[in-house]
């Protein structure tokens, strides 16, 4: 009885106020404004040419059609050649698995030794390595491509997970350093006397503990690999060039008239990865970004 | 079952000097009983003796051999933490064995050894469970468990129950003191917690800004503090002390202050007094007797009642003093009383150090 009436109470006080519909048209309209674009380009791409040159943009399709997909994903021209952006989502697959797993693993090795280990120097490297994140990457573009070029790993797959690597180490030993630190420094000795070494720590103890982390650490990484562009275009090579420069590609490639709705299509492939990850993991993407922001 | 020997220690951080060339012996089959304020250095004594801090100077030897540089896994030891500090991954019964997988011990060694130590503890029940799967006593079993299965010489205690509760912490003391009697291996136990010190050790070492104050039995070091800061250390409610002088009247030697004068001819004084001398008097709470009859020395100011016994605050001319009394009780506050001190049980300090005379 009384349970039911202080469920009315309540009821009563969610009750629309102007200030509530103030805070919902606001928020309703600034979805609006970001997914505005969003549906013209799910239009888009499943209309024919000829409705897309009547002008009307917002538009239901009139004549649904899913052949600008088809031929965004496999015909479609990237310059010469004329296979679609297949060839660029394997691509990026191929370099977002190795650009993910490695500097995981060495993120949380340079994190875990930075916590627990505290080599002598320890903070001046880690500064030294968070002084890296804030070099903008055209300063470091041109000595990078000498480098590589001189290690005759320029215009490879090894040459461009070895820049991602490279790129990513701050944020993932960051990510990993503050993550580590809040784990008691008496486990660490407690395994210290049970004989554990550096590795047999890390791997025995140090990882299974990590999951969390681990997972934030691979959708920030998977993420950013995957709409990486200049690295892409400067350093994976004509063989490897990754789904974004694909896409540029197939948008920049025009022979006669400019094919809106496989170049929608095309862009919608593209950004599916990211999409998917962002819906599946919103919640840890969100601690993710928490855990690199707090703590220093 | 090993005895350590601590030669000339000194640990410093930068600036400063945490330990300051410390000796210690502990004997072997002893419960040792560090005991301090928070930042006495008890706790950077022990991790020393774990090889989990580097040294700046002396020696530490584990059994007859000298350990200063030896990697904590090398010697010999086994180590309690505060938090437990179980691995979250693993199950009680693989916590307990990480070591000896490590060491690469026969998988039927390493069974019989967790085993005994689950039998010990009784853990057995827990065995398959995760450490999240347990309360903070079983917790805390599991952690000792860990560090029996290593058969080490010296078994190292960090404040192992102060993340415990009032209840379980009282009976997690004294399983540990059962199984150091059971045992009999070397103990060394560091604790801000004077009950723990005084029910656990054979011995306990009192320590102060990185310096021994004094070590003994804890009778000896409660009865017979060896300096002010040890007599006020221990006991609640504290040692009341009194500022006085010696005076000596032809044999008898008195300690006499604005306040009262007490007969201390029985002192067991460690070198004949220099009369005249300045001193501060330290009398138990429980030594204050107080009397029936004759004229009443102060007044009551407070009553703390405890269950089995009372805590009587007496101001006498203006100075508080305890009493622990245990009769029944026809006093009240405000009461005047009469009350005598047992000069058999004082300590007298000197001011020279503030050491026991």
């Amino acid at each position: 009885m009384s349970a039911t009436a202080v469920h009315a109470h309540r009821r009563q006080r969610r009750h629309l106020t102007p200030a509530r519909i103030g805070i919902y048209f606001f928020l309703l309209s600034a979805a609006a404004f970001f997914l505005m674009p969003l549906y013209i380009m799910l239009v888009t791409s499943v209309k024919t040419m000829d409705e897309i040159q009547l002008g009307n943009i917002f538009a239901l399709p009139a004549d649904f059609t899913i052949e600008p997909w088809e031929t965004a994903w496999s015909s479609a021209c990237t310059g010469v050649e004329c296979n679609g952006i297949r060839g660029g989502f394997f691509n990026s697959v191929a370099i977002a698995i190795p650009s993910t797993i490695f500097p995981i693993l060495l993120g949380a090795m340079n994190g875990y030794a930075l916590s627990f280990w505290k080599p002598r120097g320890a903070n001046l490297l880690f500064a030294l390595l968070m002084m890296g994140a804030f070099i903008p990457v055209q300063v470091m573009m041109f000595p990078l491509v000498r480098i590589m070029a001189t290690l005759g790993l320029f215009g490879s797959l090894p040459g461009i997970v070895l820049i991602h690597i490279v790129f990513s180490m701050p944020v993932m030993t960051l990510l990993f350093r503050n993550y580590y630190a809040s784990i008691p420094q008496e486990l660490f000795n407690a395994a210290r006397i049970d004989g554990g070494g550096f590795f047999r720590i890390f791997i025995q103890l140090m990882l299974p503990m990590s999951t969390p982390i681990i997972i934030v650490a691979a959708i920030m990484q998977v993420t950013g690999v995957w709409n990486d562009y200049i690295l892409g275009l400067v350093f994976a090579g004509r063989e490897n060039l990754p789904m974004t420069v694909q896409l540029n590609n197939v948008i920049n490639t025009t022979t006669g008239v400019r094919l809106y709705n496989v170049n929608m299509a095309a862009t919608i492939l593209t950004s599916l990865v990211p999409l998917t990850i962002y819906f599946v993991s919103g919640r840890w993407f969100v601690r993710g970004i928490a855990a690199g922001a707090v703590k220093g | 079952m090993s005895n350590v020997s601590i030669r000339n220690l000194c640990i410093r951080y930068d600036e400063n000097e945490i330990i300051k060339s410390l000796d210690l012996d502990v004997i072997e089959s002893e419960f040792l009983v560090l005991l301090g304020p928070s930042g006495c250095g008890k706790s950077t004594l022990l991790h020393s003796i774990a090889g989990l801090i580097e040294v700046s100077d002396g020696t530490i030897a584990i059994g007859g051999q000298d350990m200063t540089w030896v990697d904590p896994s090398e010697r010999n030891i086994g180590m309690v933490f505060q938090s437990y500090a179980l691995y979250p991954t693993m199950s009680v019964e693989r916590n307990m064995s990480f070591g000896l997988r490590i060491k690469g011990t026969p998988a039927a060694e390493v069974e019989r050894r967790v085993q005994r130590a689950a039998e010990i503890l009784h853990l057995q029940p827990l065995l398959k469970r995760k450490p999240s799967q347990l309360s903070g006593g079983q917790r805390q079993r599991v952690a000792i468990g860990r560090a029996l299965v290593r058969e080490a010489g010296v078994l190292l205690f960090d404040e192992p129950l102060s993340n415990l509760d009032a209840k379980l912490r009282t009976d997690l003391r004294r399983e540990l003191k059962l199984l150091h009697k059971n045992l009999r291996s070397t103990m060394i136990y560091v604790t801000h917690d004077q009950v723990e010190a005084m029910t656990l050790a054979t011995r306990i070492v009192v320590m102060r800004d990185g310096v021994i104050q004094q070590i003994g039995t804890p009778g000896d070091v409660y009865e017979r503090p060896d300096n002010l800061f040890v007599a006020g250390f221990l006991g609640a409610p504290g040692m009341n002390f009194l500022s006085g002088s010696l005076a000596s009247e032809g044999p008898s030697i008195a300690f006499a202050s604005a306040r009262m004068n007490i007969d201390v001819s029985a002192y067991a004084f460690r070198e004949t007094p220099a009369t005249g001398q300045p001193v501060v008097l330290g009398i138990r709470p429980e030594h204050i007797r107080i009397e029936k009859q004759g004229n009443p020395n102060g007044v009551i100011s407070l009553i703390e009642p405890m269950g089995n016994h009372h805590v009587l605050w007496i101001d006498c001319n203006g100075t508080p003093l305890s009493a622990v009394v245990h009769d029944a009780l026809e006093l009240k506050a405000d009461d005047p009383v009469r009350f005598t001190i047992d000069s058999t049980k004082v300590s007298l300090f000197g001011q020279a150090g503030e050491r026991r005379l």
